[in-house]
């Protein structure tokens, strides 16, 4: 087999991202849709369905990746059961659900159904972050436009299975996006994450019943999975990075933007600097220092461009591949205010429920501006990495917990990564009493 | 004031009609009645409480973690520009000090004619077309100190009417399709085919 020749990677889930109304119930048949899930209706059982995704090897594409055949096959047996669609894309230089939303609201709407039959779900529900407010539109008119057309409902296409699907707005809060937080919202609740166990959603989620909470764009993957099959899905990628994945590349490329791409084929590199994908830096400057997985992850360096993109080869290099974002720094960019304003996302976003996490990031966030604005203190590097510590002990990639939910040791990735990478950039912040970069 | 008008009430009884349990529909109502009255009142709190069956303290309590909740008036138009991380390396910084100048209010200002609302908002997902804002969570972007000047110009003039409603307007088209099977229904339904399914693979061994 020659390992060079070119294969066309199919586009799983940007099919019809850039057609003429893509959003359109018209635009979504004329490019066969809801033909999964006429299949899945008509010709396979929930088993068979699971038995594909299973196959697949599908990575959960919200952050976490965990296998999504695996969580449905946790779901606690039960007759009551609620599957729930994450659209909380809050993290932050993630943009590739937003695309989703907005550009193929009934593939997602198709994925759903699929999916609340495959796991029996009693209703269906997709949290949309309130600030997508055309996507709460779109998916809201997909919605009406799958009922008219039979696909929900009363016994669809003549099936037997009957399903309503609600579209549910969130209103600002980056924590709803944590999935046991998404169903304190989806209650109507102030969004704390519960703690875990007993609140596992498979076990105990929405109104207590067992409850899948997917990502937007796995969900957007089961149409693709069901028409092709699992193996072909499977078939895409190296090892467990099966199928293909979009990258949201953001920060100083010449074309930042999503690019759906075979998962663990390419390197970092080739996807910053291919003309086809981010098309080099720019003004043709060098790659400081890039961030692989939204801002939860820990920052890498211009030596880790050739890390392939694939989430167990980044996981083993210490960082993840998170929510499939890529923020690339050039090497004028200060890293002091890098890190310090991913601080102050931090501890603006915390829920206030644990105090390491709430406490803690209130203090690293006012250590970290004190040394842009050039109040620092040596002292105040060791004091950052306590105060670190003290919310993921040990600092190690994956982090220790001492909070309900994984945002409390996200805070610390990017201060520990900034002071391990660039500890001179902060001494120069420190000594010359302010920003170098002059701001 | 005295809560919802009557077209408002009937749009959020329908609401409320599409959760197994009514408390969901909470943070939806809110959004409503910020389409009604711009900002959440105390009047409409509690017409919200009333309906879902919790106190008005319990929707303020909840309001009040969400970002785009406003228990104070706000300006006809909140402008968010994001400065987190991709559009801080864009100039999403000094974008928001030229609006503080254009606009002459800090984040979390309304200018003196209530047109305006700055916020500086948290990543907004529009990260390929930095720096980005939002006007009433409807997407601008790229954006430099010219393009804002405008926006700023054209929304003043009453020229994007049509594009950005005013602010606590969210979603723009409302649910047609009534909830067609009730929890109950379902789960009578599934123990109906789980009986069925039994009987036949008794058939089956026999």
């Amino acid at each position: 087999m020659d390992e060079n020749a070119e294969r066309i990677v199919p586009k799983i889930v940007t099919s019809r991202i850039g057609l003429d109304g893509s959003h359109t119930l018209e635009t979504y048949l004329a490019t066969g849709g809801y033909s999964a899930l006429r299949k899945a209706l008509t010709s396979m059982t929930p088993e068979e369905i699971q038995a594909e995704v299973m196959t697949s090897n599908l990575l959960g594409r919200g952050g976490a990746g965990f296998e999504v055949g695996r969580k449905w096959s946790m779901l606690k047996n039960s007759p009551l059961r609620y599957l729930v669609v994450n659209g909380d894309e809050s993290e932050p230089a993630t943009f590739k659900d937003h695309m989703l939303i907005e550009g193929d609201p009934h593939q997602l709407v198709e994925g759903t159904i699929i999916t609340a039959y495959a796991v029996g779900a009693a209703r269906a529900f997709i949290y949309i972050r309130g600030e997508f407010a055309l996507g709460l539109e779109r998916v809201q008119r997909a919605i009406d436009e799958a009922y008219t057309y039979g696909a929900l409902g009363r016994n669809i296409f003549g099936s037997g299975f009957s399903l309503d699907l609600v579209v549910h707005p969130g209103a600002g809060a980056y924590i709803c996006g944590e999935e046991t937080a998404l169903i304190e919202s989806l209650e109507g609740k102030r969004g704390y994450p519960r703690i875990k166990p007993p609140f596992f959603p498979a076990v105990i989620g929405l109104y207590g019943a067992p409850t899948i909470v997917n990502n937007v764009e796995s969900m957007s993957n089961i149409p693709w999975i069901v028409n092709n099959g699992g193996a072909a899905f499977a078939s895409l990628g190296i090892g467990r990075s099966t199928g293909t994945r979009i990258f949201a590349l953001a920060g100083h490329v010449n074309r930042p933007g999503n690019y759906e791409v075979e998962m663990a084929k390419l390197t970092f590199r080739d996807l910053v600097y291919k003309p086809e994908y981010g098309g080099g830096m720019r003004m043709g400057r060098g790659v400081k220092a890039f961030i692989p997985g939204g801002v939860s992850a820990p920052w890498f360096g211009p030596d880790q461009l050739d890390l392939p993109l694939a989430q167990d080869d980044v996981a083993k290099a210490g960082s993840m591949l998170g929510s499939g974002s890529i923020v690339m720094m050039d090497d004028h960019t200060c890293m002091v205010r890098a890190a310090w304003r991913i601080t102050k996302f931090f501890n603006r976003e915390s829920c206030g429920q644990c105090t390491p996490c709430r406490e803690g990031s209130g203090w690293i966030e006012k250590m970290m501006r004190r040394i842009e604005t050039g109040a620092g203190r040596e002292s105040d590097l060791d004091m950052l990495l306590d105060a670190c510590d003290n919310i993921a002990p040990g600092l190690s990639w994956p982090p220790a917990q001492t909070t309900i939910c994984v945002l409390g040791p996200s805070i610390p990735s990017s201060v520990v990564a900034g002071i391990r990478m660039f500890r001179d950039e902060f001494l120069i912040h420190i000594k010359e009493g302010g920003c170098p970069y002059g701001r | 004031m005295s809560g919802f008008n009557p077209e408002m009430r009937t749009r959020a009884e329908k609401i409320c009609s599409l959760y197994p349990q009514v408390r969901s529909a909470l943070i939806p109502l809110c959004h409503l009645a910020q389409e009604q009255a711009g900002y959440l009142s105390e009047d409409l709190m509690e017409e919200i409480a009333e309906m879902v069956g919790v106190t008005p303290a319990e929707v303020y309590g909840t309001a009040s973690f969400y970002d785009m909740l406003h228990t104070e008036p706000v300006g006809k138009y909140l402008v968010g520009v994001c400065t987190n991380i991709a559009c801080l390396l864009q100039g999403g910084e000094e974008l928001l000090e030229h609006a503080e100048a254009k606009l002459g209010v800090a984040p979390g200002g309304t200018t003196e004619d209530g047109m305006f609302t700055l916020e500086d908002m948290e990543c907004i997902a529009h990260c390929n077309k930095a720096p980005a804002l939002q006007v009433n969570y409807r997407f601008f972007g790229p954006v430099d100190e010219e393009s804002f000047d405008e926006l700023v110009d054209d929304l003043r003039a009453g020229r994007l009417v049509g594009d950005v409603p005013s602010h606590g307007t969210l979603i723009r088209e409302e649910r047609s399709a009534p909830i067609a099977l009730s929890i109950d229904e379902v789960l009578a339904e599934r123990a109906l085919s789980d009986a069925a399914i039994a009987q036949r693979k008794a058939q089956v061994q026999s």
